[in-house]
């Protein structure tokens, strides 16, 4: 078999100096990462995870290696702004910290936040871990994980917060991800790590906006570990440019009693995957995830979940739905595996979706693997249209039959934001979900 | 204020309707009444252009124009109200919220100024006094997990919010204890007035005895088959459909 000939892709990955070049384990990882990438490319349609959505034009393209000029993009502050959130603030421009953006004065005791670039200038012996993880190699075998490799080669900045045992965070954090215009386009790169500690409780918000349109490939790489009875509230807001190209891989690692609830709305992108692998670790740990990827136009959203249950009395709920439009392509695989030896716990799984146009989309594919006993378990999806009778009750009524569609695709969309805790942000997101919406 | 004249209508290619006439002046409550199967809900789905329902031959002239060349929110916007019979559960939408958008939905269908939240709170409050009906339907979603009676009473306060001019219920009796009976048709009368008419469809009596008709018609096989005061109905609770349906034909 013949060696095929190198992507361009490939080229984005720099030589150059990142942040925390000399440390020696982190050099080697990257290298390492780097040529892995470099040898095994991009994952082709037949890899079961990667089957409904085609890299092949995303490898062909080129990209400027990440953004030299990321400190001096001029970005509208507004669209940093979240109504019902104010806290501290950590801003990313084309994956580089900007201090002149963010809010970190004045951090509550027992919070830690700062850039990865910053961090990696003091003590990087905490981070040794996560950034050189043989989890990685495990996950390359089983779905050709490109991106985590690109992600590790390239990342030189990216999130690292951590909460102190016992330490309750009131303020939510918020995380700000910008992809600006440049003069081309460009590969940039976060890589987070994020632990709450025994107790320890936070919210976090994570956004993806725009600075100017532009077809910018993004990275993003997270790790978030929940000790003994920590409790996170994790909402995110996808919002980047249109024309962008991003790739989310979260993975989460649930101790003992602890809690995590993640919101998730997919807005924009032309190309967007996302993949959360939630591990339940420890006795009566719980995972709830709702989430709602609307793409519009041509845009390509994917949602990946996978949770393993691992310990005794664990519960997962998770509740997605999924709205196309135009000629737009959705696909969520959601993948339950109860392990052996996690009696008692209690897994569900819905997806249901809507269709508003007849060239839309969406692939859903529900999985359930049950390995214990004693197990509570349900999962189901749907692929429909709007209900005819609903629409006429509507319009019965004097309701414009665009306004009757919008006002039921949007009351679809809310179920997943229902228990969102903070008003405020749920009034705003549902607004966001409506804007969204064919007018 | 309507006219309905020599009305054909198919469903799923099967013709319910047969050649319906009817006249309905304002300030007049009519009942249609008749078995099952006589096209009395077709009648209410046609008048309010339900998908599905295909008109063949006829007219309905509703104040001097072509209703049935409207789509469904125009007529409504004109002042057809349909109460269903089987009111539809629209899980996530709020009540009020709903009720809103309908009402200034027509208003602005109309060339009215719409109204902002403060003033239609305090019109939906006079309407539940006036109705009495409990305000705890508002905060809930539309028909979302209510009891049968309480969705006949949705659509009876949905009529009284949005006044329209002509208010066709089908059904909406079927189903009812005598309570929510008598709070429908109480309803009924308080909305009844020299610019409103009604057109009651129901298979049996007994709404009648609450809310009096100027005229009742008896539906059979897609016509109109016979047509008389209240006494009619009466007759009809003694006799059965079966008397009047033959003596009609023969």
């Amino acid at each position: 078999m013949s060696q095929p000939a190198p992507l361009p892709l490939v080229e984005s990955l720099l030589d150059a100096p990142l942040p925390g070049s000399g440390i020696a384990w982190l050099d080697v990882a990257r290298r390492e990462n780097r040529e892995a990438f470099a040898a095994g490319g991009l994952p082709d349609t037949r890899v079961e995870a990667w089957k409904y959505t085609a890299l092949r034009a995303l490898g062909q393209r080129s990209f400027a290696g990440g953004d030299a000029d990321a400190q001096a993009r001029v970005v509208d502050p507004s669209i940093l702004a979240l109504p019902g959130v104010e806290g501290p603030r950590l801003v990313f421009v084309n994956g580089v910290f900007r201090a002149d953006l963010s809010m970190l004065d004045g951090l509550p005791a027992g919070l830690t936040l700062q850039p990865l670039s910053q961090a990696l200038h003091g003590d990087a012996e905490p981070l040794r871990f996560a950034l050189s993880r043989p989890a990685l190699i495990e996950d390359a075998r089983e779905t050709g994980d490109a991106f985590t490799r690109i992600n590790a080669a390239s990342a030189g900045d990216g999130v690292v917060l951590r909460v102190a045992a016992n330490t309750k965070i009131v303020a939510p954090v918020q995380l700000v991800f910008v992809g600006a215009a440049a003069e081309s386009a460009l590969a940039w790169h976060a890589r987070n790590v994020i632990e709450l500690g025994e107790g320890a409780e936070l919210s976090l918000i994570e956004q993806h906006v725009a600075s100017g349109e532009h077809t910018h490939l993004a990275t993003l790489v997270s790790d978030t570990e929940l000790r003994e009875g920590a409790r996170l509230h994790h909402t995110v807001l996808q919002n980047a440019a249109i024309g962008a190209s991003m790739v989310r891989r979260s993975s989460v690692r649930l101790h003992a009693r602890a809690q995590a609830t993640l919101h998730v709305l997919e807005l924009g992108g032309a190309l967007v995957r996302h993949d959360l692998r939630a591990v339940l670790v420890g006795d009566n740990a719980r995972l709830d995830t709702r989430g709602v990827f609307m793409p519009h136009g041509r845009q390509h959203i994917d949602t990946q979940l996978a949770i393993r249950h691992q310990a005794l009395n664990t519960t997962s709920s998770s509740n997605w739905r999924g709205v196309a439009n135009d000629r737009a392509r959705g696909v969520f695989r959601g993948a339950i595996v109860v392990a052996p030896g996690a009696d008692g716990s209690d897994a569900s799984l819905g997806n249901k979706n809507l269709l508003l146009s007849p060239g839309a989309e969406i692939d859903t594919k529900p999985e359930l693997e049950i390995y214990a006993d004693e197990v509570k378990a349900a999962h189901g999806a749907t692929v429909g249209q709007l209900d005819e009778r609903s629409l006429f009750y509507l319009r019965s009524r004097g309701i414009p039959l665009a306004e009757a569609r919008a006002l039921l695709t949007a009351a679809f969309c809310r179920a997943v934001l229902d228990d969102l805790p903070n008003e405020t942000l749920r009034e705003h997101l549902s607004a966001l979900l409506v804007a969204q919406l064919p007018a | 204020m309507l006219k309905i004249e020599n009305l054909h209508a198919r469903v799923e290619g099967r013709e319910i309707l047969k050649g319906l006439s009817l006249s309905v002046n304002a300030g007049e409550v009519h009942a249609i009444m008749g078995p099952n199967g006589a096209g009395k809900s077709t009648l209410g789905n046609v008048l309010c252009g339900r998908e599905g329902y295909e008109v063949t031959a006829g007219t309905v002239t509703y104040n001097g124009s072509d209703l049935l060349a409207l789509e469904p929110e125009a007529r409504a916007a004109a002042g057809v109200f349909l109460a269903f019979q089987y009111p539809v559960e629209i899980p996530g939408v709020n009540n009020t919220y709903f009720l809103r958008a309908a009402f200034n939905a027509q208003r602005k269908a109309r060339g009215e100024k719409e109204f902002d939240s403060m003033q239609f709170l305090k019109l939906v409050r006079e309407k539940l006094k006036v109705m009495q009906i409990s305000d705890e339907l508002l905060h809930r979603a539309v028909n979302e997990g209510f009891s049968g009676g309480e969705k006949k009473r949705n659509e009876i306060f949905q009529m009284a919010v949005l006044e329209p001019q002509l208010a066709i219920l089908d059904e909406t009796d079927s189903g009812l204890d005598i309570d929510a009976l008598k709070q429908v048709a109480q309803g009924v009368n308080t909305l009844r007035s020299p610019e409103r008419a009604f057109l009651l469809i129901t298979h049996y009596q007994r709404l009648l005895d609450h809310v009096v008709p100027d005229f009742v018609h008896v539906l059979a096989d897609g016509r109109i088959v016979e047509s008389g005061d209240k006494s009619l109905a009466l007759k009809l609770e003694e006799h059965g459909y079966a008397g009047i349906v033959e003596g009609a034909a023969a």
